[in-house]
């Protein structure tokens, strides 16, 4: 679908949806931003002219690739945690439409607040005008992870949440998902990831809570201004268990950007985890904590193997896909840090 | 035996094309994905460089690991690549039934695998000083 008849259909989708004229919603700006390999991320400003006068909307429409193959996302869903998020005070983008139906748009899709600043780690790591957001933003991630862990996972808008099996604690069970993944999908032997799934599934902690995790809470997720957090985004793969994999997947060192600090790049390990321990009254237990930050380089390396195959089968001709394959390494070297017991 | 531009120089000259001419021309994806595409070419470089030391090296560890030092490497190099696979598949073997669990032949595989991470990365990412913390 051409740039100029996807704008067309999302004004005609808001007019339907707000019971107005066709005419009465004007779109402009629509420009596809950078995204990741599995999403695509669309900015556009709406025009509405109400009774009361036009109101004007600065926002982001996000929206599966049309045709690709599915990564487990469900904007449905995505679109609902946001609502909650925003309900329980977890700092997230206000989302105003959304839909599953893939006759629409090609794909399912949602539209959702243009919240202002920046999600670049290179800007926030590097520029001196981020300088301040460096310095409180460990402590702010750990209090809004907080929050996130906190929102009641029975609630009508968080129902269809993946979990993991009640009979095994959710770590086990992470490792026994990525290792099958692995296995299925690497077209080499990788001793690495082998050697690791032992030294993982040794390890795997019981769960002191079940909660809902975000499931990608890191660096590049989380919108900031020179003052800190904004906004925390993509939240498709949120589902429910050990909340303390939020914070592993933070300090994983794929997401320090080459920072020597283990929180994000941005901060120490001890000062986002004793923020988390304050704002949410639950002990953080350090050698949970160390076994998910090995297992996020773990799951780091099925995202990979699983990407380079997706070009490696011919289904996206993507020299980016095809690079990943390469960064495979990346997550094996991190890997045996901790197997020679120096992480 | 090809004339110059060698295979390297061709790569350098694709290499160069990309960087100061297609990245500035573009924005969004396009710019971003030019940029990935410089990456690969440069990868592709270190690896023509690096890859009959790199291979060397795994199979010698391989055959200490495995017990067959005997073994003469294939001299063909697409030969090298296919017994270093097999040899690999055989390593996996011996991790999954848990030779590697503990001993003197898991602090020997550490050694093994860390040197061909450390040999893999050389090509998949830029020289850099003082790689990891």
């Amino acid at each position: 679908m051409a740039g100029e008849d996807l704008g067309e259909r999302v004004a005609a989708f808001v007019a339907r949806e707000e019971g107005l004229a066709a005419g009465d919603v004007r779109l402009g700006g629509l420009r596809r931003l950078a995204g990741g390999a599995s999403r695509e991320i669309w900015a556009l400003d709406l025009e509405i002219e109400r009774a009361g006068g036009v109101e004007r909307l600065p926002l982001v429409l996000r929206r599966d690739p049309p045709g690709r193959v599915g990564d487990g996302g469900d904007r449905g869903l995505e679109y609902r945690l946001l609502r909650a998020a925003r309900a329980g005070g977890v700092p997230v983008p206000r989302v105003h439409w959304g839909s599953g139906d893939a006759t629409i748009l090609g794909s399912p899709f949602f539209l959702m607040e243009r919240v202002e600043g920046e999600t670049l780690p290179r800007r926030l790591l590097r520029d001196e005008r981020y300088a301040k957001a460096r310095s409180v933003m460990a402590a702010e991630l750990g209090a809004v992870l907080a929050r996130i862990h906190a929102l009641d996972p029975a609630q009508a808008d968080l129902r269809g949440l993946a979990a993991p099996p009640a009979d095994r604690a959710p770590a086990r069970a992470e490792v026994e998902r990525v290792a099958d993944g692995i296995r299925g999908l690497a077209v080499e032997p990788h001793p690495v990831l082998d050697l690791a799934e032992r030294w993982l599934l040794e390890r795997a902690p019981e769960p002191a809570r079940r909660t809902l995790v975000h499931g990608d809470y890191r660096i590049g997720n989380v919108l900031f201004d020179e003052g800190g957090v904004c906004a925390i985004l993509d939240w498709e793969l949120a589902h429910l268990g050990d909340p303390i994999e939020d914070l592993g997947w933070l300090c994983t060192r794929a997401w320090r950007f080459g920072s020597p600090l283990a929180a994000g790049g941005v901060g120490t390990r001890e000062s986002l985890v004793l923020a988390y321990e304050s704002a949410s009254g639950a002990k953080v237990d350090r050698d949970a904590l160390r076994f998910w930050e090995a297992f996020g380089s773990f799951k780091l390396a099925l995202v990979f193997i699983t990407q380079s195959r997706v070009y490696l089968d011919g289904r996206v001709r993507s020299v980016e896909l095809a690079s990943l394959g390469r960064r495979t390494v990346e997550a094996e070297d991190e890997l045996l840090r901790f197997l020679r017991g120096e992480a | 035996m090809n004339d110059r531009p060698s295979a390297r120089e061709l790569l350098a000259a694709v290499e160069r094309f990309l960087e100061e001419s297609v990245v500035p021309a573009l924005e969004g994806p396009a710019r971003f994905h030019a940029r990935v595409a410089a990456n690969v070419v440069r990868i592709v470089a270190r690896e023509l460089e690096t890859e009959e030391l790199h291979l060397e090296r795994e199979w010698d560890g391989l055959s200490v690991l495995l017990g067959s030092v005997d073994e003469e490497p294939p001299r063909d190099r697409a030969a090298l690549r296919e017994s270093i696979l097999a040899r690999n598949q055989e390593l996996v073997r011996r991790i999954r039934s848990g030779d590697g669990d503990a001993g003197a032949w898991r602090a020997a595989l550490l050694e093994h695998l860390t040197r061909t991470v450390a040999d893999k990365l050389d090509v998949a990412q830029p020289p850099r000083k003082g790689r990891g913390e």
